[in-house]
């Protein structure tokens, strides 16, 4: 029993973890149609802005070094965003109507910023020291929950939220959902959709540094580790479905959770073959993912 | 027209007489970087012909080179099992690599094998119509599976060393400079052969079906075609050159391991073409060649500025050059061609031939 | 129309003469291929330089590693060379890059043997680069120094090993561990050759000398949750987990055991590719307690190591840290230096002849080639993790342990090989 117990909670926070990479994407690829190959670079920018923060606070502020990860998240998430929004209006806008083009673009820009990374901070992991108060973990019935994968998971879940209230109860969120929708209807009515194409994605692009902030807490930082995530992440948005943020949450969780649950019967390798076979049997069967919008028109 | 063919006829004499005046290790380089070119060609055919972007030919790559060097290890072991079996605790030849003991079993595996696969995926894939960065996408994931896997099953495949320390093939020794030339001349007659192939291909009627269907898949189908089976043939085809160019690379660089199959790989083979030129056979070849050079020059002499030069590259070509050199290439002639036709009215004749998209 | 026939004839020269200087002169100009065939009957030798070849990763994954090796080769390089060079001549170091790519490190170990004709290589630190290089040192007969651990299993007569080989690193550390930690082995590495490798030879060790295996994992390469693996460790509660584990994986891999709970009292963990430079990627704090076993440390005490840990902090930089392959790499310059002396010749064949029983006092110890294997007798270190990312020696071999790649001495291993 506390073997399943333990597994399943594995599996949540395996999927809390997807689900932070892969929610930037459901807003740029999901929602714009973009497909951002540079996504993994921006969660690195993230893992590296937590970084800086904290060799900050050792610097000039030691004695409050245990809340500088307050102060790294909302950094990481602007420096993310910035960077995503100057792509954006440097190269992403000319490439909305070629989205194999954009692939290539973006991985371009994958590989100048590992090595703009690799020049700054050098080839070497850097290592960030969780704050002292996420040390430890919840001790039921001999289980551990570590405070960690509980304070991702619930971070995670904010952030859904937010972005959820964004999207549906504010003007600024009903004009992105709008331009998505149809964007000829909606510069028809007087919304600009160079401008929301812009923020669009660079609130994505600040998830992404979200979701290097939450990471370092669990793996480690270094110039590559983008790449470890960004096809994991392309395959959480494509099976939860373009245009819905629900379906990527589905799909993370049940990545998360197949994952883990096959890692502990066969092999961590056999999962992985697994799991991604069984992603792509899936899109098979159903094209459009987990959850799809539904349209009428046939492209 | 025939002007046109001179061109193509003297870059591959150009070719073929590369080991008169390059040195082996000058030429061994040319040999790799004209495998390169025969996956480009492929890659053209189906992205630039038919507008599947496949980010996933390393595999058909890989699985072409491993076939090969089954056999090659297999001869270099002498009747004993490969080394890397022995420490790996596989006491007798499993029975698809005793299959690899013979000669023609391997070459034509070596095609018959990716084009399988390829066939396999690409009928469901494409008879469920998911396309555009669906497919992409999809096939980057393949590339994952396989990966992991030709890495996960060491004692069969030899893990991330993969298989390597060849010495003979069909008894010539693979390091005599002689056996290397033939190799090289062989690489030279293949790569002419799937140009001509697929140039003769993509100006039949079927090339221009291919072409429909990149510009608009729906309407070929209510035309009362049925995509499908064009692009599963086309998309095997490229994955049967693929396999060939992996046999080629393997016979002449004497390595192949997970890692030349892998994502990173696979992506750059995607941009050969885009340097080349995406509709553009010739293109391709150039695009694979000089990229390659490329690289082999700035690796040599500035590493550290290598990736950004390959980054700043995709951005270029993607956002000034999207027909690439060959595009390049068409537009100067294009002018000359334009003012011609100013200058004398009477030749209004003029073929153009503008490759969009 | 004669006009247009020309232009198009000049374009076509233009197109095929631009790709043949591209394609054929990637590198180097014209000029410089008539110069180097004229030089081709003689060596690379002049009259006062000697070309040697350092071939590591310098950029892509792998660099994170491989560039200190190659300054400590640079070093040991110009320290040589301040000492009057070799029989009469300056060194001159042909640096190129891996690239962290296998094919690249083939083409360029060609390069330096053909080319530069260079009279040895120092390079590699992967075993897929190492296999790379193999059979190209072997058909031109050149010479390749390999400085860092790795799996056993081979002796190429044309590469010197001055990295530990099994019997040097991994059999001590589970003979020692099963006198003072436990019975009970947990084998964790990544999903390649090393870890594979060495995990059998580990099971038929345990085997032979009463030890208990209790569960064997593999990870994909880049494998960042290990939660699953850390629940499977907490089921089969072993006294022992012996890490294969590389790179990345290290980090997330320990950040995670200390998040579940998991202390060095409880479980001991012993790694072997943790060293001094790896530790400041994961943070000492985070694996402080640990073990890992290696031929050397920063702190091994010896008046040599003073010096040069002294030296490589001034020449590159104060928060450099020296390692186990950073110091193989080192005084393998220096082995073939003394070896050089002793033939009187930078001959491939003479310089393998005399290498044979060459000794040096490296900064771990004295080091000694074996002429049979080609690798180098070394002594063997234990050591705990401390906070501030340095180690503190539990255990040492006391002498130089003889190399055995394929493991011949030891009775248990017979059935290794098939």
């Amino acid at each position: 029993m506390s073997v399943f117990v333990t597994q399943l909670f594995n599996g949540l926070s395996l999927g809390s973890i997807m689900l932070f990479i892969a929610i930037g994407l459901a807003i740029t690829f999901g929602l714009m149609g973009v497909i951002n190959m540079a996504h993994g670079e921006l969660i690195m920018v993230g893992a590296y802005a937590t970084y800086v923060v904290q060799q900050f606070f050792a610097q000039y502020a030691p004695q409050s070094m245990d809340y500088y990860y307050v102060i790294a998240i909302p950094v990481s998430f602007f420096v993310s965003a910035l960077l995503g929004l100057g792509l954006e209006k440097s190269l992403i806008r000319h490439l909305y109507h070629r989205p194999l083009d954009s692939l290539l673009a973006t991985w371009g820009v994958s590989l100048i910023l590992q090595q703009m990374a690799r020049t700054i901070f050098g080839a070497p992991n850097v290592a960030v020291l969780p704050p002292k108060w996420l040390d430890g973990g919840v001790h039921v019935a001999g289980m551990v929950f570590p405070y960690k994968r509980l304070f991702i998971l619930a971070f995670v879940a904010v952030s859904i939220f937010v972005l959820y209230m964004y999207l549906n109860k504010t003007a600024a969120g009903r004009r992105i959902r709008a331009v998505t929708l149809n964007r000829d209807m909606a510069a028809c009515l007087g919304i600009s959709t160079q401008k929301v194409d812009a923020y669009a994605f660079a609130i994505g692009s600040g998830f992404a540094g979200l979701a290097g902030c939450a990471l370092t807490l669990l793996g480690p930082i270094g110039p590559t580790i983008g790449t470890y995530y960004i096809v994991d992440a392309f395959m959480v948005v494509i099976l939860g479905g373009v245009g819905k943020v629900i379906g990527t949450v589905l799909g993370a969780f049940g990545i998360g959770l197949i994952g883990t649950l096959t890692e502990y019967s066969t092999s961590a390798t056999m999962a992985k073959v697994i799991t991604f076979a069984l992603i792509i049997v899936f899109l098979q069967w159903k094209p459009s993912g987990l959850v799809s919008m539904k349209t009428r028109s046939l492209d | 027209m025939i002007k046109k063919n001179w061109m193509y006829w003297m870059f591959f004499l150009a070719l073929f007489l590369a080991p008169f005046y390059l040195t082996e290790f000058r030429l061994s380089l040319l040999g790799k970087f004209l495998c390169f070119a025969m996956i480009a060609i492929g890659i053209s055919l189906i992205w630039g012909y038919t507008g599947i972007l496949s980010l996933g030919h390393g595999v058909y790559f890989g699985l072409g080179a491993y076939c090969m060097a089954m056999y090659l290890k297999l001869e270099a072991s002498g009747g004993r099992l490969p080394d890397f079996m022995e420490w790996s605790g596989v006491n007798n030849l499993p029975w698809f690599w005793k299959l690899f003991e013979h000669p023609i079993i391997s070459i034509s595996s070596a095609i018959i094998v990716p084009v399988l696969l390829a066939m396999f995926l690409s009928y469901f894939t494409f008879r469920n119509r998911i396309k555009g960065v669906y497919f992409s996408l999809l096939s980057q994931a393949i590339v994952v599976v396989f990966v992991t896997l030709f890495i996960g099953k060491q004692e069969w495949t030899g893990g991330t060393n993969g298989l390597t320390n060849f010495s003979t093939v069909f008894g010539f020794s693979l390091s005599s400079p002689l056996t290397q030339i033939v190799l090289y001349l062989l690489t030279v007659v293949l790569l002419l052969s799937m140009f001509l192939f697929s140039r003769w291909l993509t100006r039949s009627r079927f090339g221009r079906v291919l072409v429909a269907i990149r510009d608009s898949e729906n309407r070929v189908r209510f035309l009362g075609f049925n995509p499908t089976t064009y692009k599963v043939f086309v998309y095997s085809l490229s994955a049967a050159f693929a396999g060939i160019a992996g046999a080629m690379f393997v016979l002449q660089v004497g390595l192949i391991s997970p890692a030349m199959m892998g994502i990173i790989p696979s992506i750059e083979m995607v941009l050969w073409v885009a340097v080349g030129g995406r509709s553009s056979l010739i293109g391709a070849i150039i695009g694979a060649i000089v990229t390659n050079g490329a690289k082999s020059f700035f690796s040599e002499n500035y590493p550290d500025i290598w990736l950004l030069f390959l980054g700043g590259l995709f951005i270029a070509v993607v956002l000034f050059l999207p027909n690439g050199l060959a595009g390049v290439y068409q537009s100067v002639k294009q002018r000359k061609k334009q003012g011609e036709v100013r200058a004398n009215e009477a030749s209004s004749h003029v073929l153009q031939r503008v490759s969009r998209f | 129309m004669k006009l247009k026939g020309n232009g198009l004839k000049w374009l076509g020269l233009f197109l095929c003469g631009s790709l043949l200087a591209l394609s054929g002169c990637a590198a180097s100009s014209a000029v410089d291929e008539a110069k180097e065939k004229k030089k081709e009957s003689s060596t690379s030798e002049t009259s006062d330089t000697v070309k040697v070849g350092i071939l590591h990763s310098l950029s892509g994954t792998m660099a994170i590693s491989e560039v200190s090796l190659r300054d400590a080769e640079l070093m040991a390089i110009e320290e040589i060379n301040e000492s009057g060079g070799l029989l009469g001549k300056k060194i001159e170091p042909v640096i190129e890059d891996g690239a962290s790519d296998w094919p690249t490190f083939a083409e360029k170990a060609k390069k330096l043997l053909q080319k530069d004709k260079v009279v040895t290589i120092f390079g590699g630190w992967t075993s897929a680069s190492r296999k790379a290089m193999l059979p190209v040192v072997e058909q031109n007969n050149g010479l390749l120094w390999y400085p860092v651990q790795y799996e056993g299993m081979e002796s190429s007569p044309n590469i010197f090993y001055t990295g530990a080989t099994t019997n040097q690193q991994i059999v001590p550390a589970v003979s020692w561990l099963l006198q003072n930690k436990g019975k009970k082995f947990f084998l964790l590495g990544s999903d390649y050759v090393f870890p594979r490798t060495a995990n059998k030879i580990i099971r038929a060790q345990l085997k032979a000398e009463g030890g208990q295996l209790v569960g064997e994992e593999y990870t994909p390469l880049g494998h960042t949750d290990y939660s699953t693996i850390i629940s499977k460790i907490k089921d089969v509660k072993p006294d022992v987990v012996f890490n294969t584990l590389n790179g990345d994986s290290n980090v997330a891999f320990f950040k995670q055991l200390k998040d579940a709970g998991i202390t060095p009292k409880d479980l001991t963990v012993m790694s072997v590719s943790i060293a001094e430079e790896e530790i400041r990627g994961i943070g000492g704090d985070v694996l402080a307690g640990h073990l890992a076993v290696w031929n050397y440390f920063q702190s091994t005490d010896t008046p040599e190591n003073k010096v040069f840990v002294e030296k490589y902090k001034k020449k590159y930089g104060k928060d450099r840290v020296t390692s186990d392959p950073i110091e193989a790499a080192y005084f393998a310059v220096h082995l073939w230096a003394e070896a050089v002396k002793k033939a009187g010749s930078f001959d491939v064949d003479k310089v393998k002849k005399a290498a044979d029983g060459i000794e040096y006092k490296a900064p771990g110890g004295t080091v000694k080639i074996d002429g049979e294997t080609q690798h180098t007798w070394k002594i063997v270190r234990i050591g705990e993790i401390q906070p501030d990312g340095q180690f503190k020696e539990l255990w040492n071999s006391g002498e130089a342990v003889k190399p055995d790649p394929y493991l011949k001495s030891y009775p248990w291993a017979k059935d290794l090989m098939n």
